[in-house]
């Protein structure tokens, strides 16, 4: 457990290193993402040495959003001032990105489809 | 009753009401009881009753959030395992999560301004489709409300978790990439998250969205409210 908390904290700080060195407008936590990803592709970190702790927090990632998400009670009064506006288009918007990004997938996909190699 | 405001009580508070709401939409099969969604209203009506601020609350709040970051780092872990997958698809995901982006922007932007919406709210709406720290940054950098944008990004989540697959099947969005891709992109890591519980290839594609969305949305929202006029 240790050792999990060590890599996965690792890769934080290391994104946390990089954001503040370059100043990159993007969070450290995408940027720890993606060295896990490139570590474990590398096989500097094993697999089974990231496991345990990483399944756990994946499966309640929903969890931690519980905070922000009461934070929602100080806003009330600019949302109830706006609020067909911005629930309209946030639904809206929302279904459409769905929507978009799921068909041009496969839109792309089926066109693009691989002469010569089976499905 | 000061006790109230004790941070490892909310804490305790927190994780209980989130259990019961788990255990009340296996009961029920709901997919409205969605428990992050309850588990937000429950607590709010608590805090608003009992006199609690919300600074109160995220004194032990905060230390729950704290695990948001560390929890998307994980998510290189199903990336890692869907590698080779995504390297032979790599042209349909990038131009699924460009025109995700852009229409999300876009979309967002046109429909709040059409309804009358503030300039500010409607700067505030724009990254709403992604992640958190990349939202509020975004919403920083163009003239909005950074923790407004937290909320409605918490808000999106939630709808896209509860609604994403429905939607899909509605639409004829089958493959499991192009669902996994769509979840992320759209709802972030509550998404994700929804994906995640289905499997862990699910979990993997949807963090692919998240992330590729979230690194689009910071790239190109500033350029695209210039076309749209705002900036």
């Amino acid at each position: 457990m240790i050792r999990q908390c060590a890599i996965l904290f690792g890769c934080l700080a290391l994104g946390e290193l990089l954001v503040w060195l370059t100043e990159v407008k993007l969070p450290s936590s995408i940027i720890g993402m993606l060295l896990l990803t490139l570590f474990l592709k590398l096989g500097w970190v094993k697999l089974h040495w990231v496991q345990g702790l990483s399944d756990f927090l994946v499966a309640n990632l929903g969890f931690f959003f519980v905070p922000p998400g009461v934070a929602l009670m100080l806003y009330f009064d600019v949302i109830r001032a706006e609020f067909w506006p911005i629930a309209i288009a946030t639904v809206v918007s929302t279904l459409l990105v769905l929507v978009t990004s799921g068909w041009v997938y496969q839109l792309v996909r089926r066109a693009v489809g691989r002469p010569g190699q089976k499905r | 009753m000061e006790f109230l405001g004790n941070e490892f009580f909310l804490i305790a508070v927190t994780f209980g009401v989130f259990f019961l709401a788990k255990w009340l939409q296996r009961r029920t099969g709901l997919m409205l009881l969605n428990p992050i969604l309850l588990t937000i209203a429950v607590l709010i009506v608590f805090l608003k009753s009992a006199g609690i601020s919300y600074e109160t609350y995220n004194e032990g709040g905060h230390l729950i959030e704290f695990w948001l970051r560390p929890a998307v780092v994980a998510l290189g872990v199903p990336l890692y395992l869907q590698l080779e997958t995504i390297r032979k698809q790599i042209l349909p995901i990038v131009m699924s999560q460009l025109a995700g982006c852009v229409v999300g922007v876009v979309s967002v932007v046109l429909v709040a301004k059409a309804l009358g919406a503030s300039q500010e709210i409607v700067c505030s709406l724009a990254p709403k489709s992604v992640t958190t720290p990349i939202a509020m940054e975004v919403a920083r950098a163009v003239g909005g409300i950074p923790s407004l944008t937290a909320a409605v990004v918490v808000c999106v989540g939630l709808l896209g978790g509860i609604l994403g697959f429905k939607a899909m099947r509605l639409t004829h969005i089958a493959s499991p990439m192009a669902q996994g891709l769509s979840m992320g992109a759209a709802a972030h890591a509550v998404g994700t998250s929804a994906a995640a519980e289905l499997s862990r290839k699910y979990g993997a594609f949807a963090s692919l969205g998240l992330t590729l969305n979230g690194i689009l949305t910071a790239l190109l929202t500033p350029t695209l409210l210039e076309w749209l006029g705002l900036l």
